[in-house]
């Protein structure tokens, strides 16, 4: 009886690696096709002088990294990238956490409210992006419209708010911040639901309140779900380029240039394929990092 | 037990600011549809309300003098193939990862889930060279052919996570009634797996809504466009920007993709948070 339930077992848990590969292989190899060798094909052309038409390629070494340094946009662009990371990873995190604690226990409508939030996350980013340069536009924006009702400004005397560098800069974090919030907010949700129920109850009835509650047992219990929410967060925002391309398209004089975009400009609109390669890894390294950070995560709940 | 009034304002209040927050350009979407010109570009007028009578004109003329339509029409045609060639490639790589390969399957998954990691801004001046070398510029059938890269690691992950959460006895049993290993994928754990496929479904045609850097950069005639593209590029002409329409077709193609993305959100969130999460 007991060598038969192992036997029956035995099928089950027994790996079978032909049939494995072959229903693996398929998916593999076509990953391997169009992200790892297009990886490679960027590589190269960032150490050739690849042009859209042009004729057979050189190797010309760092010459296209060495022009690329030289270029004051490029510097802007290095910058801007990681101050819209930084500045709105911060806000997102601040406000999905407050959110996420306002959606936690159940109440009337909760559903028609997570379905309003989310909205941000769920639209399409280039037309969420669209409605927000409505909003900002010149002439008509709403906000100037309430500005000058409330007599804050004079009429046509308002900020244009993507004409202006500084306005500018913080109208493309706000965006990024709007369409990051809901989705750094559901993922501390599904964190938070599911911290066992009576660890922070235990540590109410042993007298802390909320505030001491929330920084010492949830904050810490939350620490994987929270570098997950932060890593995804930080990937969509320094390697974004669509929000920049239509609300500002880099300007005025470059004071929203990111490296994403940059690459896009040069390689695409530019023909100079190479310039653009070229800029475009530099978004590895981060990508490197955030991917050795989240296999940490992975590896450290697994063990727990 | 009652809870006291303070915390519940505070609570309420909080609420009401995020939904304002978030939920605005949505609204001001539908504001915005169904305004005449003549008050839509007044700074007289009060902007939150009907000052003229509301009109259909914007419609009109988004979905009989613009290729709106036919953008529709692409983008519904690229995501229902996209979705065919994911759940071919990702079902049967699921499987094998979850069940057949052991130990080391367990990495592979988790490096093909990093390369979801792996972001079209770094990839689309390579790849607009392969798609041009394949003749397949200013099509839709570049993007049919890209974007399952981007939509596979991802299905991969997800349904990894969902044929582990099928109990091992169901395929024993299938196969001590004489089905082969491959059969009883097919016949027992595809059939029962219809809710974690119909999540890829929706996942992989979300995403091709929403992508915006390949089909930018792939594509350029105005027939042929996703909705994603044509509405921010093409919706322009020179420098006018006809706000009505735009913003009608902006609601328009986000609705219904909300809509579906929040029948299945525990699912994606399961997805992301890698394991970060039990339970």
């Amino acid at each position: 009886m007991a060598v038969a339930s192992a036997r029956v077992k035995s099928i089950g848990a027994a790996p079978s690696p032909w049939l494995g590969a072959a229903m693996f292989g398929p998916a593999v190899l076509y990953i391997l096709l169009l992200i790892g060798a297009p990886f490679g094909l960027a590589i190269f052309y960032a150490f050739s002088d690849a042009r859209i038409g042009g004729g057979n390629l050189h190797f010309v070494g760092l010459e296209n990294f060495r022009s690329i340094m030289q270029s004051p946009s490029f510097h802007k662009a290095v910058k801007n990238s990681i101050i819209f990371t930084i500045v709105a990873q911060i806000i997102v995190m601040v406000c999905a956490n407050i959110l996420s604690i306002a959606l936690e226990k159940p109440f009337r409508g909760r559903g028609l409210v997570r379905f309003l939030i989310l909205l941000p996350w769920v639209a399409p980013v280039s037309i969420g992006t669209i409605g927000w340069k409505w909003i900002l536009d010149s002439i008509y924006s709403v906000i100037t419209w309430v500005l000058v009702w409330a007599h804050i400004f004079k009429p046509y005397n308002a900020p244009m708010w993507l004409g202006e560098p500084t306005l500018a800069m913080a109208s493309v974090i706000l965006v990024h911040c709007w369409r990051l919030i809901p989705f750094s907010t559901v993922i501390l949700l599904a964190g938070r639901t599911a911290i066992p129920r009576e660890i922070p109850e235990a540590a109410a009835i042993d007298g802390a309140g909320f505030w001491r509650t929330l920084f010492q047992v949830n904050l810490p219990m939350m620490l994987p779900i929270l570098s997950v929410a932060l890593l995804f967060g930080t990937i969509f925002t320094f390697t974004d380029m669509t929000v920049v391309y239509i609300l500002t398209n880099g300007g005025p004089f470059d004071s929203t240039q990111t490296l994403p975009l940059y690459a896009f400009n040069t390689g695409i609109q530019g023909s100079d394929l190479a310039a653009g390669a070229a800029i475009s890894l530099f978004l590895v390294p981060v990508l490197v990092l955030i991917a050795y950070l989240m296999l940490r995560v992975a590896r450290r709940t697994e063990v727990v | 037990m009652k809870r006291k009034l303070g915390p519940r304002i505070v609570h309420a209040l909080v609420l009401i600011i995020f939904v304002v927050l978030l939920a605005f350009p949505f609204y001001w979407m539908v504001i915005a549809t169904f305004k005449q010109n003549l008050d839509l570009y007044n700074v007289e007028n009060n902007p939150f309300i009907f000052t003229m009578r509301p009109t259909l004109e914007n419609l009109r003329l988004l979905f009989f003098e613009t290729r709106y339509v036919r953008w529709l029409g692409n983008t519904a045609l690229v995501g229902t193939i996209v979705v065919a060639i994911t759940l071919l490639l990702s079902i049967p790589a699921a499987y094998a990862l979850a069940r057949l390969t052991g130990r080391w399957g367990e990495r592979l998954g988790i490096g093909i889930f990093l390369t979801y990691l792996v972001p079209p801004t770094l990839l689309f001046i390579p790849l607009s060279r392969v798609v041009a070398s394949l003749g397949l510029q200013d099509t839709i059938w570049s993007l049919v052919l890209v974007y399952p890269s981007v939509t596979v690691p991802f299905s991969i992950w997800l349904l990894m996570g969902f044929f582990k959460s099928i109990p091992k006895e169901l395929e024993d049993a299938a196969m001590v009634d004489g089905l082969t290993r491959f059969g009883a994928f097919i016949k027992m754990v595809v059939p029962i797996s219809k809710s974690g496929i119909l999540t890829v479904v929706i996942f992989t045609f979300t995403l091709v809504t929403q992508e915006f850097v390949y089909a930018l950069t792939f594509i350029s005639p105005e027939s042929q466009q996703m909705v994603g593209v044509g509405i921010p590029i093409f919706l322009v002409r020179g420098d006018v920007y006809f706000w009505g329409s735009l913003m009608a077709a902006c609601l328009i193609a986000s609705i219904p993709i909300a809509f579906l993305y929040n029948l299945f959100l525990d699912r994606f969130i399961a997805g992301f948070t890698v394991g970060a999460v039990k339970g």
